[in-house]
């Protein structure tokens, strides 16, 4: 079945604006013309997915112009983390990216950990593996609950929050909180995995590629859909990887390139899972990389769960008691574990001098941190790499010959989180 | 790899398994055209600047807890006897390149300078470093030499001072609205 009309699916050469890579200029022979107008879209433009705002110059419905004004939500994440002592500093990251929040609070603990070389048990490897899954698969629906509400087809939305639903009952169960856990702390999770997680995560791991049958029996062959997404918004390989592109975006515009496969860290490389990879570039190869991945990461969850219900009363965090926070009970009963509680919360652990840059493959592409220690128990520098931020700086590109509604359907697929682009 | 090649070459050293290549701040364009080109690092994924002022100057304190920190023949060596090393100028600024290759690479290209010294803008190299170098200019008050479109980008256009510099203060913005007006 064709519905979609057929439009080229790449493009020749380059179509990243110049002199200034992000802003479409508008052209020589618009300028002073009385049929351009200029509008805000956004920065409460529900579409926008919070507070991203374009200036935009219009001539009739095509856009012609456009800059993005970004910062509407910037709230000095970096700062405020040089003056909290390392083990605070982990409840900031997952308010940055508040929709990827388990990866990002994944790179934060793991640069720390790379500068004080700790290991980590195995079990807490695991765990954090199934949890960034889960994870990427919450920020994946709703990145497709709300892509396609922007579009019209509302019901997806209720669809894809339903399981939504589903992972954030599993994460309460775990960790105590529905989003934004604190569940990994430096040196391994904060507390073990409870009895009730296995069976409730394997019929999870069972329900949801019939959930993702039913998305694309909703989306995949509805003329609408595939109408407004097909052919638009370009990006080719070329231009993905000049601008930065990392993840599903880049993905969908053809670059074979994912750091779980390609620089694996935690023990992606013991795990068995495909990469989808998309040559067309546009909004339609973005949706799809994005299902195509959530069935993959329910198929490393289920790895995950196997590998884990043979770890059952291993340990979940390191026991190096000058990083980690000896266990509740013995507060009690030594005086060495109160003074290394006290010690740790207090004044905090001392991290070696050094500079660190940890990348990982979030929900949105290359999440990276990077961490300047002076020794001391302070980070003297914080810096995240966000993927929103880079994802933004395509607009422009993408915007090439587009329509104010092929926009909405852009900046759904570009999947950008304002808290991660700001900081 | 040997990074001797790239142009304004100053040292290079690995630490914690990674690679850092000092580069001459005059020269960081090219440099960075050289590693793209002839390198294979065709994707910039990362700019940042950080701001080493008082860097060392108070000693380190805090709970000693890895194999490099307390002597202990020495007890009291806890706190504040190590001095992180010196670094050259006030400010770094950081390049993290990527090669999209089987096994992959990166380096971080680093340059230094003083307050007020700029630095070539690599936006001609990579269109990504935009917004980069804006948000380095923005919150570090770092000036990229050719850069088509220098503003603030994450405070608002009439923001005074740098916010990431150390000499800003937490909670140094100023409040409005307070004065009788």
């Amino acid at each position: 079945m064709t519905v979609a009309p057929e439009k080229p699916a790449t493009y020749e050469g380059t179509r990243i604006p110049s002199p200034v890579p992000t802003t479409l200029a508008l052209p020589e022979s618009l300028r002073g013309s009385d049929d351009i107008l200029r509008i805000n879209f956004g920065p409460n433009h529900p579409s926008t997915h919070g507070v991203l705002r374009l200036i935009l110059d219009l001539d009739g419905e095509q856009v012609v112009g456009l800059s993005a004004v970004i910062g509407y939500l910037h709230t000095g994440f970096e700062k405020t983390m040089e003056t909290k002592t390392w083990w605070k500093c982990v409840t900031y990251p997952e308010r940055i990216d508040y929709v990827g929040y388990q990866n990002n609070e994944l790179t934060f603990v793991l640069a720390v950990e790379k500068l004080l070389a700790l290991e980590v048990p195995e079990k807490a490897t695991w765990m954090r593996m199934l949890l960034c899954e889960l994870n990427r698969i919450h920020s994946h629906l709703i990145f497709l609950g709300t892509a396609a509400l922007e579009l019209g087809a509302v019901s997806m939305f209720w669809y894809c929050f339903r399981e939504r639903e589903l992972i954030l009952d599993l994460s309460e169960m775990v960790t105590g909180q529905r989003m934004h856990t604190r569940y990994f702390q430096i040196g391994g999770l904060a507390e073990d995995i409870p009895e009730g997680f296995f069976p409730q995560c394997r019929e999870f791991v069972e329900w949801m590629p019939h959930a993702l049958d039913d998305y694309l029996t909703l989306l995949d062959r509805n003329k609408i859909w595939l109408e407004r997404t097909k052919g638009i918004g370009l990006l080719s390989a070329d231009d993905a990887v000049a601008l930065g592109q990392t993840g599903p975006v880049a993905r969908a515009s053809g670059v074979d390139w994912d750091l779980r496969r390609d620089e694996p860290y935690l023990a992606y490389a013991n795990v068995d899972f495909q990469v989808p990879v998309y040559s067309e570039g546009d909004v339609y190869a973005r949706y799809r990389v994005r299902v195509d991945e959530m069935r993959e990461s329910t198929r490393i969850v289920d790895q995950c769960l196997r590998r884990l219900e043979r770890l059952k009363g291993r340990p979940w965090i390191s026991d190096n008691r000058k990083v980690v926070l000896p266990p509740r009970e013995e507060l009690h009963t030594s005086m060495e574990s109160l003074i290394h509680h006290f010690k740790i919360v207090t004044e905090g652990f001392r991290v070696p001098e050094g500079e660190v840059y940890v990348p990982i493959e979030s929900p949105r592409g290359e999440q990276g941190c990077y961490l300047v220690s002076e020794g001391g128990p302070k980070p003297w520098r914080v810096h995240f790499r966000a993927p929103s931020f880079v994802a933004l700086e395509a607009t422009a590109t993408c915007t090439h010959d587009a329509l104010v509604a092929d926009l909405i359907a852009i900046v759904g697929s570009l999947d950008a989180v304002m808290g991660d682009t700001d900081r | 790899m040997s990074y001797r090649q790239l142009p304004g070459f100053v040292d290079e050293k690995e630490a914690f398994g990674e690679t850092t290549v000092t580069v001459e701040p005059s020269r960081i364009r090219d440099a960075c055209e050289y590693a793209r080109d002839e390198l294979g690092f065709r994707m910039l994924v990362d700019l940042v600047a950080t701001d080493y002022l008082g860097w060392g100057s108070k000693g380190v304190s805090g709970y000693i807890g890895t194999a490099s920190g307390r002597d202990l023949n020495l007890p009291s060596t806890q706190g504040l006897q190590t001095l992180p090393a010196v670094k050259p100028k006030r400010f770094s600024v950081s390049y993290h390149l990527l090669a999209q290759r089987d096994p992959a690479a990166r380096v971080r290209l680093q340059c230094w300078l003083d307050d007020g010294e700029p630095v070539p803008s690599v936006v001609s190299v990579w269109p990504t470093a935009d917004w980069h170098e804006r948000e380095q200019y923005d919150l570090m008050g770092i000036t990229f030499d050719g850069h088509p479109n220098l503003a603030r980008l994450l405070m608002d256009d009439d923001w005074e001072g740098h916010p990431l510099r150390k000499d800003y203060p937490i909670g140094g913005e100023p409040v409005r609205f307070s004065d009788a007006e």
